[in-house]
């Protein structure tokens, strides 16, 4: 596993492989922008199809819309419940990246700082715990939270959340700590203060960057999640945007102006998000292979 | 959590545990409970949420249980049904086979052949970079939707090449048994790929430009410097790729239970599709388990073929 540790890709990168500069580099962008189109594409013709009304669906489905239908929008809000789903989630990637920062973060702490006795052991559990399969305790575990009352609860599903996705963030977590000087706390500790002192004013304080890359990964994670969402969540009233947007494109199959509409509301978000914050996602995502 | 108490000792160094000190404020409790009380909340749920239901899958995979009632003990019974008499397993580890064969060719090809590009380019590298990375972020849903319309056999995208003479387009990919897994691979990837192209990328961006230029000198061609610097410099990362890859093959789920539900008939099933079913439609959580435990079996035989491969002296 020692190859997990990805370097944080630089977005402009001096590094080239110099040499192959003029006409011969032509051919590259020719490739590449077929890649692109082909990466794109769907996407532009989502945009365009979420503008159009059934009619025009059918006679051009794939083209450049000739009016603009922009009650798709308001309607897909209202038909999709979007007002219900975006709380839902929305309160499910709260709980879970408070939980995995607070409890993540006090564990790297741990394990980077407090010279925990046994941290091997620790280490070992998480990296293992966070390779077995879902499907591997899957099972057990929903008829273990419906015993529970847990199963259609949103703070339940979260907490699962926050225990598959602890061992990425601790990894993440530690490695950033692991390289703040010790001065800091040392001086702290010296002027009295306990170790929750020093964890929550020195060390959170420091490494921000690591909290912000693990908690935007985190909430992407959680945003997308399908498996856990559907199993955990079959009430109606609970399902998130995700699980809600799947059981709307299986009842309006035939509505694609509506349903690509709610598509479109659903990543134009993550979509800006992540152009803005793009290298911490990337640095979180690429840092020990993230599942996929 | 830890103790809110304000020390009034000068630093942890120098504390002797002295009789009339508070048990928290001893150094071995600052050295030896305080570190755990901070790792504790989080591997007691943990616990609970993966290693407790694991363990019990061991157990519950050898009873009959619809997941409600009691579980009854059958010992190996489940095992030997899924060994010798289910067709469906069968099929649906074939299909898990085949999955691992496409994700092992495909996007690795694809997000080589990109990130080398790539990495020879100055202006508009990011973009690029930017773009094909894109629909990694996006969720399964909807990448699942967009090509669903997109592979409409009447108005979708192969509807519009077969309109323009392209064999082979005028079908329903995802209602054909004989097209249906090779499509669903086909959408994954339209979303995994760019995510191994970074990977790749960030990879070759670390090895140094001497040895390109020095092969140039010695006349090498392009696809010389591809072999013999490029792979070579970027072998970590590519073989723990293939091995992440060859792991999430087994576990994939999301794409096939979006677009097909396993079907038509079954024709794209695969374990964990399987797992779903038995245990939350078919009320048969022990057998489920059984599947699950499998599935956990076959990652472990992959973990294990790159420990005796690394063993045998391979540097990866």
């Amino acid at each position: 596993m020692a190859a997990t540790t990805t370097p944080t890709p630089e977005p402009n990168s001096s590094r080239r492989r110099g040499g192959r500069t003029g006409l011969g580099i032509i051919p590259n962008y020719v490739v590449l922008t077929l890649l692109a189109i082909f990466a794109l594409g769907p996407l532009v013709i989502l945009a365009f199809n979420s503008l159009k009304g059934k009619a025009e669906i059918g006679s051009n489905p794939l083209g450049f819309p000739k009016s603009f239908l922009w009650s798709n929008y308001p309607d897909a809000w209202k038909v999709g419940n979007f007002s219900t789903t975006l709380q839902n989630s929305g309160i499910l990637v709260g709980i879970t990246v408070v939980g995995v920062i607070v409890l993540g973060g006090m564990a790297a702490y741990s394990l980077a700082k407090l010279n925990l006795p046994g941290a091997n052991i620790v280490t070992l559990y998480l990296l293992i715990g966070s390779s077995l399969p879902i499907q591997l305790f899957l099972v057990p575990l929903f008829f273990l939270w419906q015993k529970l009352g847990l199963v259609n609860s949103l703070p339940g599903l979260a907490i699962i959340y926050i225990a598959i996705n602890a061992p990425l963030a601790i990894f993440l977590l530690r490695s950033y700590m692991v390289q703040l000087p010790a001065d800091f706390e040392d001086a702290a500790r010296i002027d009295g203060a306990n170790e929750w002192q020093i964890f929550s004013q020195v060390i959170v304080p420091l490494s921000w960057p690591g909290f912000l890359t693990v908690g935007l990964v985190v909430a992407l994670s959680v945003w997308n999640e399908f498996l856990l969402a559907t199993v955990f969540l079959t009430d109606q009233s609970k399902f998130t945007v995700v699980t809600s947007y799947y059981n709307f494109t299986s009842r309006f199959s035939r509505d694609w102006g509506m349903t690509s509409a709610a598509a479109m509301m659903m990543i134009v978000p993550i979509i800006v998000i992540f152009l803005a914050l793009q290298r911490r996602f990337i640095e979180g995502m690429t840092q020990g292979g993230l599942k996929g | 959590m830890a103790s809110p108490a304000n020390f009034e000792t000068a630093s942890s160094f120098v504390v002797a545990p002295q009789p009339q000190m508070k048990f928290w404020q001893r150094a071995t409790f600052r050295k030896k409970v305080v570190p755990w009380l901070f790792v504790l909340p989080i591997l007691l749920i943990n616990i609970a949420v993966v290693l407790g239901p694991a363990i019990s899958a061991i157990y519950y995979s050898m009873t009959e249980w619809t997941g409600i009632g009691e579980a009854k003990w059958i010992g190996l019974e489940n095992y030997r049904r899924l060994l010798f008499h289910d067709d469906a397993f069968r099929h649906a580890f074939r299909n898990n086979l085949l999955w691992l064969l496409m994700f092992l060719t495909v996007p690795i090809a694809l997000a080589l052949i990109a990130a080398s590009l790539l990495s020879q380019i100055k202006r508009g590298a990011i973009v690029y970079r930017l773009g094909l990375f894109l629909p990694y972020v996006l969720p399964s849903v909807v990448v699942a939707a967009i090509w669903r319309s997109l592979l409409n056999p009447d108005r979708g995208i192969t509807a519009k090449l077969s309109d323009w003479g392209v064999p082979g387009m005028d079908k329903a990919f995802l209602g054909n048994g004989s097209t249906v897994l090779p499509t669903i691979a086909f959408v994954d990837n339209w979303h995994f790929w760019g995510f191994l192209m970074v990977l790749f990328l960030a990879s070759m961006q670390n090895i140094p430009p001497e040895l390109y230029e020095a092969a140039r000198l010695d006349g090498a061609s392009k696809w010389q410097e591809f072999r013999d610097i490029t792979i070579p410099g970027i072998r970590p990362t590519l073989v723990f790729m293939i091995l992440m890859t060859s792991i999430w093959s087994f576990l994939t789920f999301d794409y096939i239970w979006v677009l097909t539900q396993g079907g038509p008939a079954g024709a794209s099933e695969v374990l964990s599709v399987l797992v779903f079913k038995n245990a939350f439609m078919n009320l048969e959580a022990g057998y489920a388990s059984a599947i699950g435990l499998s599935m956990s079996f076959f990652v472990g035989i992959v973990i294990a073929i790159f420990i005796f491969l690394r063993k045998r002296g391979w540097e990866i």
